[in-house]
């Protein structure tokens, strides 16, 4: 044990200084070569239809709310847990917001009500997970199924309209940056705003570096004086609050919300994006820059699929065996990080 | 002269661009306790996980068993050449039974029906002439680790192997059970065995080795016979030169009319601790002995609000001190160091730089969540330098150094929030020697600062060369204190008889 681990400390020390920088570097980016190709892959095969201006907002828009999904999936991620509740919490909190809408003295305030909502079912996952000791992954898996039941009894089961909802620019509106030739979808600046603040909390405070801390020895985290079931709580409630964010986005898109199918396996999809981001399931290792890229992989697969004309079905054949490809490369990553 | 069991020669072995062995021979005569030494990456483990094919050698390496070449590739040929290892980490399956775990892997069976009642009937007379205290079908999580040894020695003797490899045995057992674990040594050694023992405990292997080969630096230094073995000529071609000394105390703790900094009075964890009082003086290194489950570990995490306290009372400085979590600890200036750097102390993936920064990011940022960075980086670059950490630089992830680095840098963690008490918890356990005699420094630095402190150690001559006094548990209780003004002087002797009970303890 200790003579491979030294070893393979030597081996590193040879390549030291800047490569350990580099190495980071890769870790984080690794996955973008394989976007660009992708991405330039699905141009040629349609024929040029891919690299559109029009195209391209259509993939911005299609990855954005996944992309908050998996920028609070990361945070979880990164401690070593799991939250399989964002599409039922994401129902929950769209509903619970389009309910407020349609109240006239309220209106205003649904995009609070959905975040609060969302928060709210987030911070109880996370009060189970660090107060009781659960596992994530069967908390979740409860709330997966009871939030989406709150959900459907909010509406009375049915689905809720609002053709005036105020914030509707957020699903629909661009913002013009160069007038007549670049106009962004607002959803794809929420989305990077998003990954913009991740990263801030993520790298540049002692959350962040808490967060980390807990993922790779939560033994170790208790002993230097952190505070392990806080951390727990705010990651879990960070994943709820980036749930209700991805209902208010989803329901200005849509002008309506339904407990029953909205966000039905937008898990599944945040959780690809965060492995195929580079993100170790064990916890400690990953960035979010790799989900983003991770999230956009995603969303160039759907798009360029159906701009090539692929069938329904195949397509999810094809992404679930990219999400198993992308857990392979993890477990390569792992090996190759000479970790014991 | 009988002929040797085992000659490996020319053995190199490259990782990537670096050397852990060059031209390595060690030679094994059946009969014979060989000591294998040297400081960590020296390569005793890769040497050893050659011959147990669990690495292959680069080109032109020789084994020769019983006189004949033999192609080790992977463990299942080595095992077949009669070769069996136990490692540190024991590698047993603690859910399955005794049997079950010595036929793991080649299982007896009939037409794909495992024959469990033949298996159990087989092993009986093995662990018979081992003289084990449990059957084949005792489930193996619920023996000790001296018994689960055991078992790794009975399925070594069960595939008739003839050399056998134990890397650091005794770490994780009392001195009760290492006597057990030696005498079983010596009955496998008159029974004709080659036994590699790999230690960093010197006492051991001069008690038990009839040959010792050292290692530096992935070379074959020398190998020295029964009659040449002494601590000094080993130390000196481990290290490759003379070491003044091993142990540094040049503070004088000033205890005319100081009030002790940290007091303990009754604390009790309801569990593995019992009524244990002590007190440590500002510049004072007090070591704690016992036998490894005697509660030291336990009193510690206690004092330093890891664990609850059931019973009991504190002061630090004279104030009531009650830390309810290790933050309330830190808050207050006492720090603790595990024992377990890799499982609960370090963060492997990060670099040294956050595993010294761990416990003031806090303090040191800006509006209280904005990481400092440049602070930060120069404590890392501060701690680096002053505990001599061999290590590229504080980006470098804390998981690629040696143990004796590794635990410089945990160290650095606690120097950081400036401790007045330090609890340090096995200090020196896996370190090498090298970065033993500094680590003892750094300790005498410490208390010359005026920091109290507590070493936990295993290792009786570390505590006896490091510590002002030294108090001794045993099953949870404080049993006796020697040296300083006890009266009693500090000896190995001394300390067993307090922790074994064989003294009856004397009243405070």
């Amino acid at each position: 044990m200790a003579g491979n681990s030294d070893n393979a400390a030597a081996a590193d020390k040879k390549a030291a200084g800047g490569g350990v920088k580099l190495q980071g570097v890769m870790g984080a980016l690794g996955m973008l070569p394989v976007l660009i190709l992708v991405a330039i892959g699905f141009h040629i095969i349609s024929g040029g239809r891919f690299f559109t201006g029009q195209n391209i907002n259509i993939v911005f828009q299609q990855a954005s709310v996944n992309t908050v999904l998996a920028a609070g999936m990361t945070f979880v991620i990164l401690t070593g847990g799991i939250d399989l509740s964002v599409g039922s919490i994401l129902a929950a909190a769209a509903m619970a917001g389009l309910i407020t809408s349609t109240m006239p003295e309220l209106s205003y305030l649904w995009v609070l009500v959905a975040l609060f909502v969302g928060t709210g079912f987030g911070i109880v996952n996370g009060a189970l997970i660090a107060g009781l000791r659960l596992p994530p992954f069967i908390v979740t898996l409860g709330s997966l199924t009871a939030v989406r039941g709150l959900a459907r009894l909010m509406g009375g089961d049915t689905t809720i309209f609002n053709s005036d909802i105020p914030f509707a620019f957020i699903g629909n509106g661009t913002l013009t940056i160069i007038p007549g030739l670049v106009a962004i979808p607002w959803l794809a600046i929420v989305a990077l705003l998003v990954i913009v603040a991740s990263w801030f909390v993520l790298k540049r405070t002692v959350l962040g570096t808490h967060i980390y801390s807990v993922g790779g020895n939560e033994a170790a985290a208790r002993l230097s004086g952190i505070k392990v079931p806080r951390i727990y709580l705010i990651v879990y409630g960070i994943s709820g609050l980036f749930s209700g964010l991805g209902a208010v986005m989803v329901s200005t898109r849509l002008f309506a919300a339904n407990g029953l199918q909205l966000g039905q396996a937008y898990e599944l999809d945040a959780i690809a994006a965060v492995i195929l981001g580079g993100t170790s399931f064990v916890g400690g290792i990953g960035s979010i820059w790799g989900t983003l890229v991770g999230a956009l992989i995603i969303a160039v697969l759907s798009n360029g699929l159906v701009l090539i004309g692929v069938s329904d079905i195949w397509q999810y054949v094809i992404k679930g065996l990219v999400i198993i490809g992308a857990v392979a490369l993890d477990h390569f990553r792992q090996k190759g990080s000479a970790r014991t | 002269m009988t002929s040797p069991v085992l000659e490996m020669s020319n053995v190199s072995k490259t990782f990537g661009s670096v050397k852990a062995l060059s031209n390595v021979q060690l030679t094994l005569y059946p009969g014979e306790v060989h000591a294998l030494m040297g400081e960590n990456g020296a390569g005793k483990s890769t040497l050893m996980k050659v011959l147990s094919g669990a690495y292959k050698p680069d080109a032109g390496a020789r084994i020769l068993i019983d006189g004949k070449p033999v192609n080790i590739t992977d463990p299942i040929s080595s095992k077949a050449a009669g070769v069996s290892i136990i490692y540190q980490e024991l590698a047993l399956s603690p859910n399955l039974t005794v049997a079950q775990n010595m036929y793991l892997g080649r299982e007896l069976h009939s037409y794909g029906v495992v024959s469990r009642e033949k298996m159990l009937k087989d092993v009986e007379p093995v662990l018979r002439r081992l003289g084990a205290q449990f059957t084949g079908s005792t489930i193996v999580g619920t023996l000790s680790i001296a018994n689960r040894q055991l078992v790794e020695i009975a399925r070594a003797l069960h595939a008739d192997s003839r050399i056998l490899i134990m890397d650091e045995p005794t770490t994780t057992l009392s001195s009760r059970e290492t006597e057990g674990l030696f005498a079983m040594i010596r009955q496998l050694r008159s029974e004709g065995l080659a036994i590699v023992y790999i230690s960093h405990r010197m006492d051991e292997v001069y008690e038990l080795a009839d040959r010792v080969s050292v290692l530096r630096d992935g070379t074959y230094v020398g190998t020295l016979d029964r009659d040449q073995i002494s601590p000094d000529a080993i130390v000196r071609l481990m290290v490759g030169r003379e070491l003044s000394s091993l142990y540094t105390k040049t503070h004088k703790p000033d205890l005319s009319d100081a009030k002790p900094v940290l007091e303990v009075e009754n604390v009790s964890d309801g569990t593995r601790v019992r009524n244990c009082s002590i007190k440590l003086h500002a510049g004072e290194v007090v070591g704690l002995a016992g036998l490894v489950g005697a509660g030291r570990s336990e009193l510690a995490q206690a004092i330093y609000g890891f664990r609850p306290r059931t019973t009991g009372t504190m002061r630090l400085h004279g104030r009531e001190f009650s830390p309810d979590s290790p933050r309330a600890s830190i808050n207050s200036g006492v720090a603790y160091l595990t024992e377990d750097r890799r499982g609960n102390g370090l963060f492997l993936d990060m670099s040294c730089r956050d595993n010294t920064n761990t416990a003031v990011l806090k303090r040191d940022s800006k509006w209280g969540f904005v990481l400092n960075r440049r602070k930060a980086d120069e404590r890392a670059r501060g701690a680096i330098k002053d505990l001599k950490v061999r290590v590229p630089g504080p980006e470098y992830p804390v998981g690629g150094l040696s143990g004796g680095n590794q635990q410089k840098v945990l160290l650095s963690r606690w120097l950081e929030i400036e401790p007045q008490v330090l609890i340090l918890d096995e200090p020196t356990r896996g370190v090498d020697i090298g970065a033993k005699s500094e680590i003892y420094k750094i300790i005498d630095a410490l208390a010359q600062k005026g920091v109290a402190i507590l070493v936990i150690s295993s290792e009786l001559s570390e505590v006896i060369g490091i510590a002002d006094r030294i108090v001794v548990m045993r099953e949870g209780v404080i049993t006796g204190e020697v040296g300083g003004a006890t009266g009693i002087a500090p000896t190995q002797e001394n300390i067993i008889g307090f922790a074994t009970g064989a003294t009856a303890p004397v009243a405070a």
